[in-house]
């Protein structure tokens, strides 16, 4: 089998996902884990096998002075309270519950017991960050080693008091238990008084997926009850004695430099301004005054002309960098001969696809709370990354990393949208100018503008094929909007694949599933038009070309469900799309409805099959990829950002439109569950192929073929 | 600036604020009562949803100045003591949730919905729900958890029927 979403190169490199590592890093020393966490039973990482692994050769060491460095992943407490330490973070993809279902089966402790203590820099062992769909295969997999660790020190603990062999005990429900003499002790008393630590890596070996009883099931999420009740205080909710609000005044458009300035009506208004750089904001008492005084404030502004979102896609063909090496810098793939292929093909065909920039729209705004105490600085925010901007904060500020603390409160949603620090560090320089904590909520207008976009792009996409169906030259070029899922898993002998980078006009970054949304819809839509042109069957053109099993099972699964092949209605149409990214495979079938009078065009129903190895919770994986097909209608339908000479057009909800309630498809997922792979993440992969069958079904229903996300943000217009 | 008096989750309070400021702003910054949420400030997302006599009203988009008398629900003051709301509790049946943020304006407008028309069509929740906002796309789920709500009160009224 040819399985290339188990290699390493089958991870794209994610040109978008902001990367900091971090200057240096004090750890605490083994004593001290006691001292801080109380008696009981510590696991500890000397070496750290992830953090190296994720930032591709554990930067954080340097030389030999350092004390040695050592993190805390669990500790057990004298009263059997499981607290688990990660650096990962809550955006409601519900790893805290998954999380703490891994630990719950390896350490076999009810998941009631266990506290997972998330993305806070001061008790958490390092961690890049939360993006790439990263959490399930590696931290998931980092805790259940963590989790075994434990277990095999209180199986021994066990052994010892009893005289007897580790073999003959088991562990079971919080407490070692031996079968032959019906013997049992908790945890918490083996652990009575002690201060016991372990290192990973243990040699044990994890519990097979086939085994599971607590991961692999439906565990609803394990702290619901506060979100339905409104007591969960995201970072917008915190407070702090004594804290005041803060606005920023932002410039009049982008990269705009103060030409003048008069915050004297703000300042008489009570309010404390700062003026440094481009940099003015002001705190104050309530939110209502420092919104009043930063209007108050008389700025001007000097911007010069720029681009429009009207002039993007040719900006963007036009303005692509040439590298010195084009062919050895990791942008480029060859192979065969695509242009003698191109030419001797008996189909050809070339078209070009273009992708608009959107927004993530999390519900909550960024959002930051930070309080000094001398110069040691504490931050609540909503980010990804809260160690990269512990990095970025001790930046601003010339200080240690070690005088910065960020707390991550499980937040309003990201979608690849929060990873850098930006209201972190405007909070933090009002406090300090203020000598108060100071609060930053952006508004949404605020959140439209001065966050960053998914990239827009313009694919081009060139290809022939035989006769009988066989593909035989692929070239795709990708302007700008990156080279995550740029490559083809279909099976074809002559390619040639280009990422071009370009400046682009608007800030941008990563969104959930990155440039793999566009470059399956180009190369998924593309696909249908070939088989078009070949006239052939669109399933059967794809199966033809794709050896790749785990893909080829999706296919197949969601073709089975949807009823491929059906007849249809008119009006109707039927498509498909799909890929894998992020080690998920995922096959997404769309039936839509176009009214030809109105334009109208109508998602009816999805069905996706998707499979990323042993499932860990199947009904949050469910969750996910209805997740992912809602949030895709918005990019394939009608979301994009407006710009002019620097600013946003359409920087409200009134104005940009995303998904509601009645824009939602019936939608159905089937999963394959592959218990003997292992697991791999799903708020991303899911989205990719939405965009490509919602297109493919449009093409179906009225022959009109629509090569721009989004497709169709004001109707169709059929002539 | 003359206290202004609020009736909220069945308690009194007096705050000193401009009559002009937001419902939603005095509920959070002014009270502590931070479940009810900012997501747009135009009244465009329900996020700040919560219930004036009763009907679903955007927090954010009301001047505190308007309210009077009339009484106010949170998402705070929905549960009995230990005891859920059933349509909190079918929210957490269904997993009608991913990062939570837009669930308690989700929760009231639903609250709202059933007060009104206790056993509604789909198409019925659809319309009703349209101005709320669930960017993580839990959309179906809340739709599910809104039917089961209705079910569950229907019995929970028709258990109480019997009863008497």
């Amino acid at each position: 089998m040819t399985d290339a979403s188990l290699t390493p190169a089958a991870i794209e490199p994610e040109r978008y996902e902001l990367r900091a590592a971090p200057l240096y890093h004090f750890d605490l020393g083994r004593r001290d884990f006691f001292k801080f966490l109380g008696a009981g039973l510590v696991v500890v990482s000397v070496l750290k096998p992830l953090a190296a692994q994720e930032s591709g050769g554990g930067r954080r060491r340097r030389g030999d002075s350092l004390p040695q460095e050592i993190d805390a992943w669990l500790h057990i407490g004298e009263n059997g309270t499981v607290t688990v330490y990660t650096g990962k973070v809550e955006v409601g993809q519900n790893i805290r519950t998954s999380l703490s279902q891994a630990v719950a089966e390896e350490l076999c402790v009810p998941l009631g017991k266990i506290e997972l203590v998330m993305g806070d820099t001061q008790l958490t062992p390092f961690d890049m960050g939360t993006f790439g769909s990263r959490t399930t295969p590696t931290m998931n997999l980092q805790l259940r080693k963590v989790a075994s660790a434990a277990r095999d020190v209180l199986v021994g603990l066990a052994a010892e008091q009893w005289k007897t062999s580790p073999q003959h005990l088991v562990a079971s429900d919080g407490s070692v238990k031996d079968p032959g003499s019906a013997r049992a002790v908790e945890y918490a008393a083996l652990i009575k008084g002690r201060q016991l630590t372990q290192t990973l890596p243990a040699e044990d070996p994890l519990i097979a997926a086939a085994d599971w009883k607590v991961a692999g099931q439906s565990a609803p999420k394990t702290d619901g009850r506060d979100f339905v009740t409104g007591k969960h205080r995201y970072p917008s909710d915190q407070t702090q004695p004594e804290m005041l609000y803060g606005k920023i005044l932002r410039p009049a458009a982008f990269d705009a430099t103060l030409v003048s300035i008069d915050s004297e009506p703000a300042e008489q208004m009570g309010a404390t301004v700062v003026h440094d750089g481009n940099f003015v904001g002001v705190a104050a008492t309530t939110s209502e005054l420092a919104a009043a005084a930063v209007k108050a404030i008389r700025a001007e502004w000097k911007s010069e002309p720029q681009l429009s979102s009207k002039e993007l896609f040719d900006y963007l063909r036009k303005g692509a960098k040439q590298g010195n090496d084009p062919t050895g810098d990791g942008d480029r793939f060859e192979l065969g001969k695509v242009d003698d292929a191109f030419a001797s093909a008996d189909h050809r065909l070339q078209q070009t696809y273009t992708i608009s920039y959107i927004a993530h729209v999390p519900l909550e705004p960024r959002a930051a709370l930070a309080k000094w105490e001398g110069d040691s600085l504490t931050v609540w925010t909503g980010t990804q990354r809260p160690f990269g901007v512990r990095g970025q904060l001790a930046e601003a500020f010339h200080i240690a990393e070690d005088q910065v603390r960020v707390l991550m409160p499980d937040t309003g949603s990201a979608y690849g949208g929060k990873h850098t620090g930006e209201t972190a560090i405007e909070a933090a320089r009002l406090a300090r100018a203020a000598k108060h904590p100071v609060k930053v909520v952006w508004t949404r207008e605020e959140e439209f503008t001065w966050a960053y976009f998914r990239p827009a792009g313009v694919i081009d996409v060139k290809s022939g094929a035989r006769k009988d169906g066989m593909v035989t030259a692929w070239e795709f070029h990708n302007y700008n909007s990156g080279s995550a899922g740029i490559r083809t898993y279909y099976e074809i002998p002559n390619q040639r694949i280009v990422f071009h980078e370009v400046n682009s006009p608007l800030r941008q970054g990563s969104y959930r599933a990155l440039a793999a949304t566009a470059n399956h819809f180009a190369r998924e839509s593309h696909m249908n038009e070939l088989a078009h042109a070949v006239g052939m069957d669109s399933l059967e053109f794809r199966l033809r070309n794709l050896k790749n099993e785990r893909l080829r099972a999706v296919f197949e699964a969601a073709a089975k469900q949807f009823g491929w092949g059906k007849s249809k209605a008119a009006g109707q149409g039927f498509g498909m799309g799909g890929g894998y990214e992020k080690l998920g495979n995922i096959a997404t079938f769309a039936e839509v409805k176009v009214d030809r009078q109105s334009g109208e065009v109508r998602v009816i129903r999805v069905v996706s099959a998707f499979e990323c190895g042993a499932i860990v919770n199947p009904d949050n994986l469910r969750n996910q990829i209805e997740g992912s097909n809602v949030q895709g209608l918005g990019g394939a339908l009608f979301e994009a950002i407006e710009f002019e000479n620097g600013r946003i057009l359409n920087a409200r909800l009134s104005q940009y439109r995303v998904p509601r309630f009645s824009d939602v498809p019936s939608i159905e997922t089937v999963l394959l569950d592959r218990k003997d792979l292992p697991s791999a993440g799903a708020g991303e992969c899911p989205m990719i192929g939405l965009a490509p069958a919602i297109g493919n079904a449009i093409f179906d229903a009225t022959g009109a073929r629509l090569r721009s996300l989004p497709m169709a943000p004001n109707g169709l217009k059929l002539s | 600036m003359s206290a202004i008096h609020l009736a909220i989750n069945s308690r009194s309070y007096a705050v000193d604020v401009d009559p002009q400021t937001s419902l939603l702003t005095v509920l959070r910054e002014h009270l502590d009562l931070t479940g009810s949420k900012y997501g747009c400030g135009e009244g465009q997302c329900g996020a700040c949803t919560v219930l004036i006599d009763g009907k679903a009203q955007r927090s954010c988009i009301t001047r505190v100045g308007t309210v009077g008398a009339k009484s106010i629900t949170t998402i705070e003051g929905l549960a009995k003591g230990d005891e859920l709301h059933p349509v909190q509790q079918a929210f957490l049946d269904e997993a009608a949730l991913q990062c939570g943020y837009c669930t308690s304006g989700m929760i009231m407008q639903s609250v709202s919905l059933l007060q009104k028309s206790p056993s509604p069509s789909k198409d019925e929740i659809i319309r009703f729900m349209d101005g709320n906002v669930c960017r993580c796309g839990t959309y179906p789920r809340i739709v599910a958890a809104i039917q089961k709500a209705a079910s569950s009160l229907h019995h929970a009224t028709a258990a109480k029927g019997a009863g008497q």
